[in-house]
């Protein structure tokens, strides 16, 4: 049913990412997809990586460890923006595009009062994107 | 398999660069959590001790605004004029060592690495690089100055040059050409080459830091080559706390005044008057729109609407330029350059002058000035710089800048003392600028005597009003970056506080008083950011030497 996953990934919280990402393997497993992570980054030097190429090089690190822990094959995405707090929606939107994925699985916080001022990174793209989109609550 | 594991987001290699090797991890020493359902990720205590130095500094002029007025009305120009051979020199070093980095080989070194591609087209870097730092002034000293200079009648003449004007208020007309070049060369002077080496040394200090060789995107990066490691401990927190103080007051104060000044504007033009109220409206109307925009972005909103108020600041000045005579203004900015290059030496020499009017009451005023807003506006052209080069860069951010000033200076300050000469009784620009001696009206009498006044004079509130947005919007993001321990991607609610509290501060000393003398205050850390400077000319030096070129 599907062949590609795109499952987006904040570096710097990988430890809260352990449903989705469970999810996202066993979800690629059974119907023998591929998994694709993608981060956005900054040109800035940040915690997963202080250049453009780290920054990749650490994606792409984590990709081959996902891949071979759970037994798929996965590649990487890494994506500069100049404001990745502000740009992420669109980021993750073209992201979508460009890797060709059919579903999109990402964690997802609980909602509370603050999603009513600035939404979800989640949410926006389950609004927007032309995939089926799976949200999986963290807690 | 996992061996399929490809790179494509990428496009190209970013090539060689000289990275620090560093113990500190960036975000190492923030802390992250959150206040009821908004999340927070700040460097500690960077974060705190700025937020709560600040709330201090409101405290003391609001609750002893006649110590604070004086204390700070004398420490202002107690510094400028004892320390004003040391701001001249500072600034003729700092161009110096722009312009020697044009033309020697680390001209060659690519911010972001040697193959690295520049982030932003040419039209939105310049409409940054004017709309964060110096829109607003040249709205407000676009007419000012230049008159001001051509008819003073205190004695603060630059180099003392004739004056055009006898005591009875005639004009001598062989004093007039002179007294012109003057004033247009004296502006240009606070305008062109030196505040914009200034920023040129920030920016370039942190986007060498930052982009080429991996250190967090921070005032205090740019110190590691001289205090090593130790710049991740209490050093560098005084570094970035007194760039976030600078920032946060440089701008609350100037969007507190400028409220008054566009209060001024909206009264002189369409008759509102000048009340508090007014002004706090303004002041809330201003945040909301640099919320907005701060929000949306770098892209979204900061570039997006410094380009906006580019393209209006260009039809103005095209309407200026055509209304008021193409020929007489195109004359004018040729003499004020001629006479730009001919004095510039003379004016930028501390010694020996007997015009300390002008010499200490506006260039060194200025120098500091220029001084204290560089850690803010610095640090934002380095976030929009990466994938020049060095002389790439030092040619868009120092020269051609100063021609657009010049250019500017010529159109507005030379169509102003053109009406002043036309009818020196009745100009109504004479009348505000001189007699009357209400700067914040200069542009708006100058408008005022062109064709499609009430069309002009709102454009020119637009303009000044979206300039404020546009430094609110972008000073807050580089209070963001530096309180976030250099990390630009900390969540959204923490840019939200920023600007928001600038506009509260703004809020706070519109009421209670004080303004002026917090202002005073901001200038007077231009002295401390003068050496922090100067270090940073020998960082640039050091770092430049092992970059690859």
């Amino acid at each position: 049913m599907f062949n590609r996953i795109m499952v987006p990934v904040d570096l710097a919280h990988v430890d809260k990412l352990t449903r989705s990402l469970t999810v996202a393997g066993d979800m690629a497993s059974h119907y023998g997809a591929s998994l694709c992570f993608v981060a956005v980054g900054s040109s800035a030097p940040g915690p997963t990586g202080r250049t453009p190429a780290e920054f990749g090089d650490t994606l792409a690190a984590f990709a081959d460890a996902q891949g071979r822990q759970r037994g798929v094959s996965a590649t990487s995405l890494p994506i500069l923006a100049h404001d990745p707090a502000a740009d992420l929606n669109h980021a993750l939107l073209k992201a979508v595009k460009d890797t060709g994925a059919d579903l999109v699985i990402m964690a997802s916080h609980v909602p509370g009062i603050a999603d009513y001022l600035l939404s979800s990174h989640g949410g926006h793209l389950a609004a927007h994107a032309g995939v089926s989109v799976m949200l999986i609550r963290e807690g | 398999m996992a061996d399929e594991t490809t790179n494509q987001g990428i496009p190209e290699p970013e090539g060689a660069v000289d990275l620090i090797e560093t113990e500190f991890e960036i975000g190492q020493d923030n802390v992250e959590g959150s206040v009821g359902p908004f999340g927070f990720d700040v460097h500690n205590p960077v974060f705190a001790v700025s937020a709560a130095a600040i709330i201090v500094f409101v405290a003391y002029a609001l609750l002893a605004p006649e110590q604070a007025g004086s204390f700070f009305g004398w420490l202002r120009p107690a510094l400028t004029s004892s320390f004003d051979w040391f701001f001249l020199w500072a600034a003729n070093i700092f161009v110096i060592f722009c312009l020697l980095l044009v033309v020697t080989p680390w001209g060659s070194v690519r911010l972001g690495g040697q193959d690295a591609t520049p982030d932003y087209g040419y039209a939105g870097w310049f409409a940054m690089l004017f709309a964060a730092g110096m829109g607003i002034g040249l709205m407000f000293f676009g007419v000012l100055e230049p008159v001001y200079y051509f008819a003073t009648p205190w004695g603060d003449a630059p180099l003392g040059v004739v004056r055009p004007f006898a005591e009875d208020g005639t004009l001598i007309p062989e004093n007039i050409d002179a007294a012109r070049q003057m004033a247009l060369a004296a502006t240009s002077f606070h305008w062109a080459l030196h505040p914009w080496a200034i920023y040129a040394v920030v920016a370039l200090a942190l986007a060498l830091f930052t982009y080429n060789k991996g250190l967090p995107l921070s005032i205090r990066s740019a110190f590691y080559p001289i205090f090593g490691e130790r710049v991740w401990g209490w050093v560098g927190h005084v570094i970035d706390i007194l760039a976030v103080f600078a920032t946060l007051f440089g701008l609350a104060t100037s969007l507190g005044l400028g409220a008054q000044q566009a209060n001024a504007g909206l009264d002189f033009v369409y008759g509102i008057p000048v009340s508090t109220t007014v002004q706090v409206i303004l002041i809330i109307g201003i945040t909301c729109l640099a919320l907005f925009s701060v929000v949306r972005g770098l892209d979204g909103g900061v570039k997006l609407l410094s380009e906006i108020n580019m393209i209006i600041a260009i039809i103005l000045l095209a309407f200026v330029l055509i209304a008021a005579g193409p020929a007489t203004i195109l004359t004018e900015f040729g003499e004020g350059l001629v006479g730009y290059l001919r004095e510039v030496i003379p004016l930028s020499n501390p010694h020996g002058r007997e015009d300390t009017g002008f010499l200490q009451g506006w260039t060194a005023f200025y120098w500091a000035w220029w001084i204290s807003w560089s850690p803010f506006v610095g640090m934002f052209i380095a976030r929009v710089s990466r994938g020049r080069t060095v002389r790439e860069f030092i040619i868009c951010v120092l020269l051609i800048p100063s021609l657009v000033c010049l250019f500017w200076m010529a159109v507005f300050g030379g169509a102003a003392i053109e009406q002043v000469i036309a009818d020196p009784a009745g100009s109504a620009v004479k009348a505000q600028v001189i007699d009357a001696y209400k700067p914040e009206l200069s542009l708006f009498a100058m408008l005022g005597s062109l064709p499609f006044a009430s069309i002009t004079s709102t454009v020119g509130i637009i303009l000044v009003i979206v300039f404020f947005v546009t430094s609110s919007d972008s000073g807050s993001l580089v209070i963001d970056t530096i309180t976030a321990g250099g990390k630009v991607d900390a969540p959204m609610p923490q840019r939200v506080f920023w600007c928001t509290f600038e506009g509260l501060v703004a809020i706070a000393l519109l009421i209670g008083g004080g303004l002026s003398s917090l202002q005073a205050m901001v200038i007077s850390t231009g002295l401390p950011f003068t050496v922090i400077l100067l270090l940073m000319c020998v960082a640039i030096f050091k770092g430049l030497k092992t970059e690859p070129r």
